[in-house]
């Protein structure tokens, strides 16, 4: 009998797919400001094509969501916004991604420069074996920032930022390793925000962490998404539905289609789309 | 039984005793080398005995009883000793009777049934010399510039405090001709060698010549004076003597300022024991060797050892790590690379022999050849750095543990998690500041095995240490408080060549057999010592890190 008090004291969690209402209405999307623009993106691994010919705007301060099953391209869309591909060997891109109209994958452009304007938070939690407080000022002293309350006043705003400010405040100094799991992924976060990128990529940034730290980061990214264009890859539809104002679905490379939320899960335009979110696919 | 089998009882059994016998392995050395070094300094009673000799006269003997062992009767009589009685095995003993400038043998076997009763008289006095090893005798009296001063028991107290006279006399002078008359000698030295430069340089004329020699007549007096002072301390040092009767009854007259320690053995206690034991000790590890080394102690060897191995660390840890990190970081993983991975692997397989004769031909002869040539032309024909050094043997031996520490930092650098670089690089690091920053912090407890490992290896080699560096005895340690104070060109002693030479290049083999398993229980120490010194580094940051497993 005990166990089952002690099952009904815990927290309830609200997982429906059902999208909320948003407060304010949505403009359509191709009246908003765009952050990102990605034109005729083909991506090839060696010989094997990744991506064909994907293009879509993100809109800016708003949450886009990429779905679509395993192997689809979402991540690999996603780590070309900050030319995170360029690390792996044998990939080649035809197109563009334009930040600001400008293209990244051109030669003047200064790839350090270009991650700290588009930030990412990676599919398991990374910390540094550093302290928590040198993880979070790790950006700002790549910047050569020495400045004691400069740095001081950063971390703790990003920390507030990515509501981890009041479980770590006393104890910055120990390792960013000793937080649990969902601590770590909104360590990370604010890593990724304290230099106030213009985007933030998240890549699956709750699959390895349990539903009460996923509802957490999900919180946290309706907070964030005043400051921060958000691009999220998740695999549950249910957090799509939840955190996003437009959803992207993609299959084998391709985008099969894209809109906002409500009109993607309510009325998809595309039988595929369909199957996937209703479940007889996936 | 077949269930036995199964279950896998049978292969716990055997690998656990694999270990055992590892265990044991390492214990056993440890033991035996601990307990016949360690043993060696204990003082040990004097006994006094008489000998029947194969022509039928008696002597006396004096000395310790160093083995015995059992023999076959009929092996002895076949020697010629007459043996009585019927026994089959009897037990013959080794006594060390010291007193080698008196009868010429230190070490002799003695058949037991051919010696006389054996006593421990109370007057007998064991002399550590500083030439001619131990003396044992009845101390007679003590002189003073050959007139008696004492006798009977009242000797042997004037005895311990004009032996602490006449040590504290040795040291005054030691110290003089170290310190003092060494600082002159070598002024005198760098002067004769700018004298020199000035002369191949044609800037020798006659004003230089004036300051050189006005110099030199300075640096000249200085030295006469220490001689003179030296001088008088000699000769009160050669005051004092005590007689005392050897073995075959004669008196022999010893002066104080060979010795270097005495004491009554059997009449120690327990206590004096311990504190002899302590302070012989003491002396092994802190004194300079003497009499071929097998006397005195092996400190230049220590420190000799000690030092190579760390110049060795601090030339092959940068090299490697930065080899590891060009190959791991840097290099495009193609077949070339492979190639050279695997000859660097190869390299850890060449015995040492091979990297001894490297150096020699390469770093000395060539590359110390050419740096006397360029930068100490005024000490030519002389070499300075084209003789084996401490320098050359330090970057031989980091030539051979060179691999160990490139594979051991490649393997680091590839145990770190990508997700932390791309963390790293996705706030905009490049990748030399991911390296710096991430990288190589989390890698470098593996860097610290690779040392660790470089450590152990490059401690216990001696064989081709003894083609570039390795002495016998080396005059001066390879740093002291004369300028430039690290003299890297010195020749030095290393703990393993000195256990090979005490032990086989002995010319008192037996006197010096305990030597040899204290010595080599000494480097097991240090090399021990400088590797626990690393692992507690390494596991320092390995404690920083370890939580990084889980990510």
């Amino acid at each position: 009998m005990s166990s089952l008090t002690q099952t009904a004291e815990l927290p309830k969690l609200k997982i429906s797919t059902a999208v909320p209402e948003s407060a304010v209405p949505l403009k359509p999307l191709e009246e908003l400001d765009v952050a990102l623009a990605v034109k005729n993106l083909n991506l090839f691994y060696g010989a094997k094509q990744a991506l064909h010919n994907v293009s879509l705007n993100i809109p800016r301060g708003h949450v886009v969501a990429f779905i679509g099953p395993s192997g689809c391209g979402k991540s690999t869309l996603l780590r070309c916004f900050n030319r995170m591909n360029d690390l792996v060997d044998g990939c080649r891109i035809e197109g563009e991604v334009q930040l600001d109209q400008k293209n990244i994958f051109d030669r003047s452009v200064n790839v350090a420069q270009l991650r700290r304007r588009v930030g990412m938070v990676f599919q398991k939690p990374n910390p540094f074996p550093k302290s928590i407080y040198e993880n979070v000022a790790y950006g700002l002293r790549l910047l050569g920032v020495k400045d004691r309350a400069q740095l001081d006043e950063t971390v703790e705003r990003s920390l507030r930022q990515a509501a981890l400010w009041n479980e770590v405040k006393d104890r910055l100094d120990s390792s960013g390793l000793s937080l649990s799991g969902g601590q770590q992924q909104r360590l990370v976060i604010a890593r990724a925000i304290a230099l106030e990128p213009e985007v933030l990529l998240l890549d699956e940034p709750c699959s390895a962490l349990d539903p009460i730290a996923t509802a957490k980061i999900e919180e946290l990214l309706q907070e964030l998404k005043s400051k921060y264009t958000i691009v999220i890859v998740t695999h549950s539809m249910q957090q799509a539905a939840r955190v996003s104002d437009f959803v992207a679905y993609m299959y084998l490379g391709e985008l099969v289609e894209y809109g906002a939320t409500r009109e993607v899960f309510m009325k998809p335009k595309r039988k595929e789309t369909e199957d996937y979110i209703t479940g007889r696919f996936g | 039984m077949k269930d036995w089998f199964k279950s896998g009882s049978p292969w716990i059994w055997l690998t656990a005793g694999a270990v055992a016998v590892s265990v044991l392995a390492v214990a056993g050395v440890m033991a035996l080398t601990a307990l016949r070094g360690l043993g060696h300094f204990w003082p040990k009673p004097v006994i006094e005995t008489t000998y029947k000799e194969r022509d039928g006269s008696t002597i006396g003997l004096i000395g310790e009883i160093r083995e015995r062992e059992e023999v076959a009767v009929r092996r002895l009589r076949e020697a010629g000793f007459v043996i009585p009685g019927d026994a089959t095995f009897t037990d013959r003993v080794l006594i060390k009777m010291g007193n080698r400038d008196v009868s010429g043998v230190d070490f002799r076997w003695f058949p037991l049934p051919l010696l006389g009763e054996q006593t421990k008289p109370h007057d007998v006095i064991t002399v550590e010399r500083r030439e001619w090893g131990n003396f044992y005798g009845h101390l007679i009296s003590v002189k003073q510039e050959g007139q008696l001063v004492a006798s009977g028991e009242e000797a042997w107290a004037q005895l311990q405090e004009r032996t602490a006279r006449a040590q504290d006399l040795f040291m005054q002078i030691h110290k003089l001709e170290k310190q003092e008359i060494g600082k002159v000698n070598f002024e005198l030295e760098r002067l004769r060698l700018s004298e020199r430069r000035l002369q191949l340089e044609d800037h020798l004329d006659e004003a230089a010549k004036a300051a050189l020699t006005a110099k030199r007549e300075a640096l000249n007096q200085q030295f006469g004076a220490l001689q003179e002072k030296t001088d008088a301390l000699r000769k009160q040092l050669a005051r004092d003597s005590f007689v005392a009767r050897v073995a075959d009854g004669r008196e022999v007259e010893v002066p104080l300022a060979q010795v270097a320690d005495v004491y009554r053995a059997n009449t120690m206690g327990l206590f004096d024991k311990i504190s002899h034991y302590a302070k012989k000790l003491g002396e092994f590890i802190w004194d300079d060797p003497r009499e071929a080394n097998t006397e005195g102690g092996i400190f230049p060897a220590i420190f000799g050892t000690v030092m190579m191995v760390l110049l060795m660390a601090v030339i092959v840890t940068p090299l490697g790590i930065m080899a590891g990190i060009y190959m791991r970081e840097y290099a495009k993983q193609g077949t070339l690379i492979r190639i050279i991975r695997i000859s660097v692997n190869n390299l850890a397989g060449v015995p040492s022999i091979v990297y001894g004769v490297f150096g020699l031909g390469f770093f000395v002869y060539f590359l110390g050849g050419n740096i006397d040539r360029l930068f100490f032309p005024e000490a030519l024909p002389g070499p300075t750095f084209g003789s084996p050094g401490i320098l050359w043997s330090a970057l031989t031996l980091a030539l051979l543990t060179l691999p160990v520490v490139i594979v051991a930092t490649e393997e680091g650098l590839a145990r770190v998690p990508r997700s932390v670089r791309e963390g790293s690089l996705a706030l905009g690091a490049t990748k030399a500041e991911t390296l710096w920053r991430t990288v190589l912090p989390i890698a470098s407890p593996a860097m610290m095995t690779g040392l660790i490992l470089a450590v152990a290896r490059a401690a216990g080699e001696v064989a081709p240490l003894m083609l570039v560096g390795v002495v016998k005895l080396a005059p001066a340690l390879p740093l002291d408080s004369f300028f430039p104070f690290l003299h890297l060109e010195r020749k030095f002693m290393h703990l393993g060549f000195h256990i090979y030479d005490v032990g086989f290049q002995s010319p008192n083999v037996e006197a010096a057999r305990p030597l040899v398993y204290a010595t080599a229980m000494l480097l097991v120490v240090v090399i021990i010592g400088l590797n626990l010194t690393a692992i507690r580094m390494r596991n320092r940051l390995r404690e920083k890190f370890k939580e990084l497993d889980s990510v």
